[in-house]
């Protein structure tokens, strides 16, 4: 093509464009019908492997993370039968290993983090007003990772080559020394494939959220929740390098003979710790941070008033996220370290305690001045308060080294981290299902069923662990696979395996109410809950595109402010897939940019990406062949093909 | 669904912008951020290990000064026709796109061919000590910076020459100049780490 010709090509493309149909032109039916042609996803197997709707693969994306929360949830209840009497015959000591490994490994790196990253991909384009989200190729080639590095690291555990060293693989023990064959492998390279795909949606829901907000929504708008994902998508970008790089160098030292971990040749062992922890306690806010989100935004709905501190709130999540980089040492305490790092490291863990403080302070606030409503979001949320402050109360205690030194690999500190990690992400998590269920389906979920959801949750959990407390108090130190009759740790672990059973019945009982609701649910129609975020301006479930027009935000509860009509901007194409870019400050309008339509690319990256990672356990050449159809693919995938989207 | 009222005509608006504007050069920003943190996490460890070792380097030479100092030279040259790219790339100008696109596409290769003499003027193996790992590590990080940029910019410079060189893409040219930068950037960084640091 000659350069007069890219000239008249553009002279061309105005002519076009300008000519263009828009949402200005066409009544209400016949704009649903050009959208929904130009947004659909294809029917069948094509359509349901190329979409890059963020509504079909957040959906998909919270099922995968959700079916790997009940496979380490029978992981848990085997290890729980295995202790439920002094020397239990249940399972042997390497298949626990492999068991409180997958167990935890699952937990965080295939549920919490990637769940609360599922619900975003649905949730946070609606509440931004946009179309889809940003780089939604991006979005879909994410979720194949994250699928493909979860049944990696499964299917191992299924062949008996599970990873067997714990959910932070300490070095020597997965070093090349302590452990031979691939079992730590495995686990290092599910690291690669959870970072990728977690690393991706943060870019995506960081540029979502500052360019993609709807007209109007200044930064001082943003919904709470929106501010927590940012927030969150920021720690991740920060935290997650630490543990690629250093699980990176764990594979070389395990397949290739670097020396970074062997003290024989001049690396530390401790450096792992350092690397881990730097990513694993951010990690810990990565899950709690979209949480305290999720219960900012569903306040208003059943306190029927605005979510008391807004600007508090905001400031203390930056906060939290800020002081989560400054806490890693304290899980290393018990590793001689010099007496003025453990100083500093107790004041800041005990420091990130007060922007903590002022959220409950907020959120109690907010309930004590508001009208509650009780139905089963606003219980969790009330369990949520309860579970969280205790989980919090004895993470003040462990911040403390002299507590810490005595409590460390102690059932104490699982007591303390489960309290925090359900009581605190899981318990809103449930929450906000109930919360966002009718907008994911377009159905209500039982309440019935749901009040007998969390009382059991709640009675369960506190059941199964507050007692871990005391048994790690008596010494009950964490991982063993079995203990001495004379140690009279049964009749205490024995109440805590039955109580077990509960909490894993509430939630078989929460999957029972999903598929049962997903049938014979009520209709839920667009805004249930009168709440006033702007994923309720839409239908539920909501059409390809999202919104019709797209919405202008004129305060801060744009839904409660606007009651008789909402105001909306339009002129946005409608023969191609065109969302509206606005500033990052003050959200004007800047740009009508094209979003991406559906590709097979992303997924055959995916597969070429699995390729190169799983080759890359047994042979570092599998780097080199491996990157050869990656290439490929990732060319093919960013060629234009001619569409609109991709021309204008 | 509630009643609306149309506030907001966003027709004229244009269809791709450069800079702050474009969602793909925050995009490019998010992840210069996580390499970025993936280089200070490398050389914090490069430090951590230099640290506890007390004698720096280990059992090794310091690593010569001759094809490292070439990189550097040859990234630094690169910048003045980057920074012409992407100005051409704001004016759409694709005659001069085309040009810098070439010239971009070589240099980018320069550096990469004078890196087969860097490695084993590190003076050590990776599987030598930690001193030889860490340093294979940094380097093999930027090469792999040098790597992919290059497969970006050659894919982006055959792209303006077929017809779809118009429109957005002039913004996809200014985003990888951008990358570019980045490049050159943690190169000046790693380059006083690695060649440096052992002759402190």
């Amino acid at each position: 093509m000659s350069v007069t010709e890219s000239d008249r090509l553009k002279e061309q493309e105005e002519r076009e464009d300008a000519g263009a149909p828009r949402d200005s032109t066409a009544d209400e039916a016949e704009l649903h019908r050009v959208l929904s042609e130009t947004w659909g996803t294809k029917p069948g197997f094509w359509g349901w492997i190329t979409t890059v709707d963020h509504k079909l693969i957040g959906r998909r994306y919270i099922a995968t993370t959700f079916f790997f929360l009940f496979l380490a949830g029978l992981a848990a209840m085997v290890m729980r039968a295995q202790l439920a009497q002094p020397e239990g015959q249940v399972v042997g000591p390497d298949l626990y290993n492999q068991l409180f490994t997958m167990h935890g490994t699952t937990m965080m790196f295939l549920f919490a983090v990637s769940v609360m990253e599922a619900v975003a991909v649905f949730i946070i384009p609606l509440v931004m007003g946009t179309r889809n989200i940003a780089f939604p190729r991006l979005n879909a080639f994410s979720y194949w990772v994250f699928l493909f590095g979860g049944v990696m690291v499964w299917g191992a555990f299924f062949l008996n080559i599970g990873p067997d060293v714990g959910w932070f693989a300490y070095v020597p023990l997965s070093g090349p020394e302590f452990s031979p064959g691939k079992r730590a492998d495995f686990w290092a390279q599910m690291i690669t494939f959870t970072e990728v795909a977690a690393l991706a949606v943060a870019v995506e829901l960081i540029v979502t959220i500052l360019k993609q907000r709807a007209p109007g929504m200044t930064l001082d708008r943003i919904p709470l929740f929106a501010w927590a994902m940012l927030v969150t998508a920021f720690m991740v970008m920060f935290a997650m390098p630490s543990v690629m790089v250093g699980s990176s160098m764990l594979i070389m030292d395990r397949l290739v003979g670097t020396h970074f971990f062997n003290p024989a040749e001049g690396g530390d062992v401790l450096l792992w710790q350092h690397l881990f922890w730097f990513f694993g306690h951010p990690e810990v806010y990565i899950i709690f941070v979209p949480a305290s989100g999720m219960i900012s935004v569903m306040l208003p709905a059943f306190t029927r008033r605005p979510v008391f501190g807004h600007l508090a709130l905001v400031l203390s999540v930056i906060s939290i996220g800020i002081l989560s980089f400054g806490l890693w040492v304290h899980h290393m305490f018990v590793t001689a370290l010099p007496q003025l790092g453990e100083s500093f490291f107790t004041a800041s863990s005990m420091l990130i305690a007060i922007p903590n403080g002022i959220q409950i302070f907020c959120w109690v606030a907010t309930i004590v001045s508001g009208k509650p409503r009780y139905a089963t979001p606003m219980l969790f949320i009330i369990g949520f308060i309860i579970t969280f402050v205790i989980g919090g109360l004895t993470g003040v205690m462990v911040a403390s080294v002299p507590l810490d030194t005595q409590v460390h690999d102690s059932y104490f500190v699982v007591a303390h981290f489960h309290y925090v990690l359900i009581g605190g992400a899981v318990f809103p998590l449930l929450g906000a299902v109930y919360y966002w269920f009718p907008k994911f389906t377009g159905r209500m979920m039982s309440e019935r069923l749901g009040r007998w959801n969390f009382w059991l949750a709640f009675l369960g959990f506190n059941a199964a662990f507050f007692p871990m407390h005391l048994l790690g108090l008596w010494g009950m130190p964490r991982r063993i696979y079995t203990y001495q009759p004379e140690l009279n740790w049964g009749d205490m672990n024995l109440f805590v395996s039955l109580a077990a059973v509960v909490v894993f019945a509430s939630f078989a009982l929460f999957l029972w109410n999903v598929l049962y609701s997903l049938r014979h649910g009520e209709p839920a129609g667009d805004n249930p809950w009168d709440a006033d975020t702007l994923e309720w301006a839409t239908s539920s479930p909501p059409p390809a595109y999202n919104f019709a027009h797209i919405p202008v935000v004129t305060a801060r509860e744009p839904l409660w402010a606007e009651r008789r009509a909402l105001p909306v901007a339009v002129g946005l194409r409608t023969d191609m897939r065109e969302l509206v870019i606005t500033s990052v400050t003050e959200a004007r309008p800047e740009l009508r940019e094209s979003s991406p339509d559906p590709s097979i690319w992303p997924l055959i990256s995916a597969i070429a990406l699995t390729g190169l990672f799983i080759g890359s356990i047994f042979t570092p050449w599998a780097v080199v062949y491996g990157s050869i159809p990656l290439t490929i693919a990732l060319t093919a995938w960013f060629w234009p093909k001619g569409d609109k989207e991709d021309e204008a | 669904m509630r009643p609306m009222r149309p506030v907001q005509d966003l027709s004229g608006l244009p269809s791709y912008g450069f800079g702050t504007k474009s969602p793909v050069w925050w995009g490019t920003l998010a992840f210069v951020a996580i390499e970025d943190g993936g280089f200070i996490v490398a050389i914090a460890s490069y430090l951590y290990i230099a640290f506890v070792n007390r004698v720096w380097p280990l059992r090794a030479p310091p690593p010569d000064l001759g094809p490292c100092t070439a990189v550097l030279v040859l990234l630094l040259i690169s910048l003045w026709p980057n920074w012409w790219l992407d100005r051409a790339a704001r004016e759409e100008n694709l005659r001069k796109v085309r040009i810098g696109m070439v010239v971009m596409t070589l240099l980018a290769t320069a550096p990469l061919i004078v890196r087969i003499w860097e490695f084993p003027a590190l003076n050590v193996l990776w599987d030598t000590n930690a001193y030889g790992s860490i340093n294979w590590l940094l380097l093999g990080l930027h090469t792999i910076h040098l790597l992919t940029d290059w497969g970006d910019t050659l894919v982006l410079a055959v792209l303006m020459f077929t017809r779809h060189g118009h429109g957005k893409r002039f913004s996809d040219v200014s985003d990888n100049c951008f990358y570019w930068y980045f490049v050159i950037a943690s190169w000046v960084v790693l380059y006083l780490f690695i060649y440096f640091v052992p002759r402190l």
